[in-house]
Formats: structure tokens, sequence, C-alpha cells
């Protein structure tokens, strides 16, 4: 028999626990019981209460806490339901382009907001994905079979119901990107939101996909976010997430990627915002010759704390991997980037490449980066490097003796840091985006176009 | 235009610059020689306003107003420029951009509006046949991967691009073989007039062929222990420093 292991809990941690548990069975109850994740749920609900919330003991979670943030009394169904008008949310989507869009308000599907489609390839809801017959065969061979058993995904797979779901069936290019928006109002004076996306792009199709977080209040929330993207063969996922929430805001963000041969996925990630951020982004290549490439900037200040967590699955041989954050950490604002990669003794020939650099602008900030390589195979090419620095004192007199004022040598300098991350951006919409935001933060008004 | 008076600086703690006086006019070409060591780069970069230089007693005067407490941007406003001897590589920055940003940053101080775009691209391309750029160059990250002559080509474009009133030309030949060191000796040539002022900082004469100085000073020992005119210059290439500071100790 198992052990039980036992773990010490706060207080906060088991009462939230609890009201978790009355709100499963709650939640089973309102819901078909016969549907096929009926099970999968219950299983997963059974494994969060296990393992429990993560604590800084586990070595993933070692420079990451959750307990300023599990203390709040989150209502994890929303009593009722706001309406936000485009004009008043406009700003928080790449409006200036033309695109697919999948609107959550404080958890519940905005039709009002949203532009879904059924023609040649499906951007719709979770919540009819899993209930429409002709979605089933999608559902039983996509759902939940790439997301961990881990805590924090198990209790989001416990309460899936609601989510993005995009299909797109072979040979397709889609034109315009998809946006998938989740706006929480403050109706709810703290909020748990789990929201659950499935994408599966099949063989030789193309996709680019926008995801945001977006809190409209100074009300707590906390997202528990799962993804589970599929790539089939020759299958082309660009998937970018904006994060840029208010200081009240939370994101656990989990997403994990299943790749087939020859496939490019890439995720790229602008963390600027929010409580606190942890990014578990984990990529599985189950083919030859794929390419995945995960690169992010991060740039946050005050108390803001940000963890990427990344892993890299090199399972079968002859494929790439591509890794590269920035991060620039002021006030007393916390870095975590934590990079895995593991090459499969099968995954001969694999080329892995993962960078992490950091500047801190000032001693009460601090990063803690930390590269994990696994390397079973012996015929591989793996780098891997970090750096922590300041801003280059030099290179400030340089351009300020050409007459550029402080404040704006420093936002150029920053600009040039990141820039390599923002190069490989194919929405042009979305590098004026973040180059505003970074201005934005900056404080600066130039017009940088790096 | 300049008048530095009896200027002494340090940098943690340790005494370069000891007493100087210059005088620079407006139309002037000065050269500042001496041995290694002697504080020639540190009295171009204090003058420049590089912050880690603590100046200890005397002043800089630009055009009558004391620029001591000025950052180093506000120097540059007000018509200072600085050609470094070690150009700093940024990646990431075109020096286009780098440009564009300087240009219009030095507008605003003034309080005029951003220089159009077409009339900033004119001034790009007039200013780089100047000093014989490929255009190409100028897309390329600032200073990265750049030769020493292409490094110094592109400060004496960037002085171009600027007009500086007082131009301070730190070692601009050195690293620069005959050909570079005549393309960019002619740009700043091209660049003079009798409204603006060049300080040339060199070790060598060579320089000073082409950019013919009507003033030489020697620096040494943190002062300037010699002046006199370019017939100085010649003397110092064939007997070297040792004569003056034989003169200097006696």
């Amino acid at each position: 028999m198992k052990p039980k292991i036992t773990k010490l809990e706060t207080f906060q941690e088991m009462e939230l626990k609890d009201k978790l548990a009355s709100s499963f069975l709650a939640f089973e109850n309102q819901i078909d019981i016969d549907s096929y994740v009926h099970d999968i749920r219950s299983e997963a609900f059974k494994t969060f209460e296990d393992k429990g919330f993560p604590s800084k003991k586990e070595e993933a979670w070692k420079y990451t806490s959750l307990n300023s943030i599990l203390k709040e009394d989150y209502s994890v169904f929303p009593k009722q339901e706001n309406a936000l008008t485009y004009p008043d949310v406009k700003k928080y989507f790449i409006h200036e382009i033309d695109s697919y869009k999948i609107v959550f308000i404080d958890g519940k599907y905005s039709s009002h907001l949203s532009q879904t489609t059924h023609e040649g390839i499906d951007v719709c809801l979770m919540s009819s994905a899993l209930n429409k017959p002709k979605y089933r065969l999608i559902i039983e061979n996509y759902f939940n079979k790439a997301a961990t058993n881990d805590s924090l995904p198990s209790l989001n797979t416990a309460f899936s119901n609601e989510g993005a779901y995009i299909h797109i069936p072979k040979n397709k290019l889609v034109e315009k990107p998809i946006q998938i928006i989740h706006f929480s109002t403050g109706s709810e004076a703290a909020q748990l939101l789990q929201p659950r996306n499935l994408i599966v792009v099949d063989e030789n199709s193309h996709v680019q996909i926008i995801e945001r977080h977006q809190s409209l209040t100074d009300n707590p929330v906390l997202t528990n976010s799962v993804t589970e993207i599929f790539g089939r063969k020759r299958a082309i996922v660009d998937y970018y997430k904006i994060q840029n929430d208010n200081l009240n805001a939370s994101l656990i963000d989990n997403t994990f990627i299943d790749q087939k041969q020859n496939s490019h996925i890439s995720v790229h990630t602008f963390s600027f915002g929010g409580k606190l951020t942890r990014n578990n982004l984990n990529f599985y290549q189950n083919g030859e010759r794929i390419d995945s490439t995960l690169k992010g900037i991060t740039i946050i200040g005050d108390k803001q704390h940000v963890d990427h967590s990344t892993l890299v699955h090199h399972i079968e041989p002859n494929c790439e991997s591509h890794q590269d954050y920035k991060g620039i950490f002021g006030d007393k604002a916390t870095g975590v980037f934590n990079g895995k990669v593991v090459v499969e003794k099968e995954a001969q020939r694999t080329n892995a490449f993962q960078a992490n650099n950091n500047i801190l602008l000032n001693d009460k900030a601090t990063i803690n980066t930390k590269p994990q390589l696994e390397i079973f195979a012996d015929d591989v090419k793996c780098s891997h490097g970090c750096t922590i620095g300041q801003l280059d004192e030099s290179a400030m007199f340089y351009l300020r003796s050409r007459g550029i004022p402080e404040k704006e040598a420093k936002a150029l300098l920053m600009y040039a840091f990141a820039n390599n991350v923002l190069e490989s951006v194919k929405i042009p919409e979305i590098k004026q985006r973040i180059n505003k935001i970074i201005a934005n933060k900056l404080g600066v008004n130039i017009g940088f176009d790096l | 235009m300049l008048k530095i008076d009896n200027l002494h600086a340090s940098v943690e703690d340790k005494a370069i610059l000891r007493g100087i006086n210059l005088e620079v006019k407006a139309g002037e070409v000065h050269a500042i020689m001496g041995p290694n060591g002697s504080g020639k780069s540190t009295l171009a970069s204090v003058i420049a306003g590089k912050e880690e230089y603590e100046v200890q007693d005397g002043e800089i005067i630009l055009e009558g107003e004391n620029i001591d407490e000025l950052a180093a941007e506000e120097r540059a406003h007000k018509g200072i420029f600085l050609s470094f001897q070690y150009p700093v590589e940024i990646p990431g920055v075109s020096v286009t951009n780098f440009m564009k940003t300087a240009i219009n940053e030095t507008r605003k101080a003034r309080g005029l509006e951003d220089m159009p775009a077409k009339d900033m691209l004119k001034m790009i391309r007039e200013k780089s046949e100047l000093l014989e750029i490929d255009r190409k160059f100028l897309s390329r990250s600032l200073n990265e991967g750049f030769s020493g002559g292409e490094k110094k080509r592109n400060e004496i474009f960037q002085m171009a691009m600027l007009e500086p009133k007082l131009a301070i030309l730190d070692e601009t030949d050195s690293g620069l073989d005959i050909d570079a060191l005549r393309i960019v000796a002619n740009g700043v040539n091209k660049l003079k007039s009798k409204d603006n002022a060049v300080v040339v900082i060199t070790h060598y004469q060579r320089l000073l062929d082409y950019i013919v100085p009507d003033y030489v000073h020697v620096l040494y020992n943190g002062r300037i222990v010699k002046s006199g005119t370019k017939e100085l210059a010649k003397e110092l290439e064939e007997k070297g420093y040792d004569w003056i500071k034989e003169e200097v100790n006696a």
C-alpha cells in the first residue's frame, strides 16, 4: 500500500481545500454524470486532494511561495454575470487586426465580445465541445492527454468546464489569429478562475493564437489555467501570451504541448504585470525533426513575482529546441527561471539551446536562475547560459553623451537587451503593442521601432 | 567658447587632473598631446560629464556658463560632443535608430519639434556620404562587430549629424589605417567652421598633418606643461616626451 504523504498545510490552505471539495461536489451534481470527462474529473480531484497545494519544500516550487495568494477567500463560481461593452475593453485586444475572439467574463463565455467560427475550423467553447457528440472523438483522443497530474493541473482538470476549444483540421492555413481573453470584473470579493483550453492542430496546418488574462478590478483574482496544445505532423503553431495584469491578479499558467514529427511550435511569453505569475511551460517531442521555441521577456518592479518553469522533453532523434528568456527586475521584484531539458537515450542528434539573461536594476531585486540538463544520448548539441548583470555604465555614458537623457537611455538599453526575443514575433501588431507596453512601463515616450 | 580654469578631478580618490587651464575660442583647433597616463582621456571625459570623475576644484565654462553641475546629456544639448577612444558596442540598437533618438532628444531639449522623417533621411544620406559610410552599415547594431576604422568613422558620422559647437576627438586616429585616417580627417575638416571648435587628443603627429591645429598643448601629470603651435607637435614627434618630463621635473 502506498503510504499517505502528510504535509504541513496552513490553515488558509486547509480552508481553501475544504471549500474546493464542497464546490466540487456541487459542480459534479450540476453537470452530466455520464459524460466521458466525469471520471477524469473525479480522479483529478482525488489527486489534488492527495497532493494539496505545492509548497516551497518541493524542488519545483522552491522559489515561489503561494502562501500570499492562497489566503484569500476565493469564490469558485461567480454568482452574478457581468457584461462588458467592447469600447470598455478594446484596448486589451490586439484590435488593429482582424481576428477570431473567444472571450470570457468572470469565467463565463461572452458571446457579445467573441467571434467564433465553425467554417472549416472549430474556434469555439470547451463547454460545448465537452457536451456535444460531434466533438466526442477529439475529446477522447486529446483531452487531458498532455497535462500532467501535478496538483494544480489536477485541480484545473477537476473543475474543467469552460475555456477555448480550437480544432484546425489538416491542410488549413488559418489567416486570422485567434485571441483568447479572460476578463475578471470584480463581481466577487475574490475570485478563482480555472479556464481549460484545448487546441488541436492537424497535419500541415498553421495557426496563431494570442492569450491574455485581464483583471478590471482591484479585487484579488487567482487564475489556474491549463492549456493543452497538440501539433500533428508538420503543424505550425505560434502562441503569444501577454501577461500585463494588475497588481492584485495572480496567474498560474500550465501549458502542455505535444508535438508530432516536423511540427514547429513557438510560445512567446511577455510578463509585465500581475502580483504572482507562474508559467509552467512543457514541451513533449513525440516525433522526429521537431522544432520547439520558448521565448520570454519579463519586465517587472514593485513586489511582483514571475516564475518561468520550462520543460523540453526530447524523446526522438533529430529535433531542436530554442529557449531565450530575458528578464529585467526593478524595485523588490523577484524572478525565477527554471529551465529543464531532458534528452532521452533515443534522441540522438538533438540540438537544445537555452539562454536566460537578466538585469537587476537595484540591490533589492532578485532572480533565481537554474538550468537543469538531463542528457542520456551521446550525440547531442546542448548549450545553456545564464547571466545576471546591471545596466552597462559605459553604454549609459555613451548614450547620454549623445544627448539621450538618463531615463530614455535606460529604456533604450532595456529595449536593446530584450530585442532579439521580439525579432521572432511574427505578428507586427503584437510587436508594436509590446513596445508600447514596455515604453509605458518605463515611463518614456520614444518611437523605438527595434 | 570653452574656458577651463584650474580644473582638479579625481577618480576613486586618485587625483588625475591637477590644475588644468585651457581656453578654446570659436573657429580654433587645439591639439592635446602627452605621454600615456597623463590625463588626456580623463580631461575629455570630465568635459563631457562622465559621472565617475569627481571635480574637486576649478570650473568648466562653456559660452560663459558654468557646466560643472550639468549631466552628460545636458552638456550634449549645449553642443559638446565627445568622439570616444573606445566607442561602446550596443547590440540591438541600430545606428539609424540611435541617431534619430539622439537628434530628437536634443531637439526636444532645445524646445524644437522632432525632425521630419524626410529631413532625417536626407541628412543621414548626406553625412554618411561625407564619411564614405555604406548604407547597409546604418541598419547594423551600433558598433557591434565594427572594425576599429568603422567605429571611428561612425563617431565622426555622429558628430556630423549632431553638429556640435565643441567637438573633442579622443584618440580618433588610433586603430586607423591611412585611408580611414584621411576619410575621418577630411570629415572633421569639412565640419569645421568659424562658429565651432575642435579639441584633438592624440599621441601622434600623424593626425595633425590632416587636422592642422592652431595650438598644441602638452599634458603631463595632470597639468598642461607646455603650449605652442603646430611646430611643437613636430618637435614631440622627433624627440619624444622625455625632454618635457625633464624640464618639468627640474
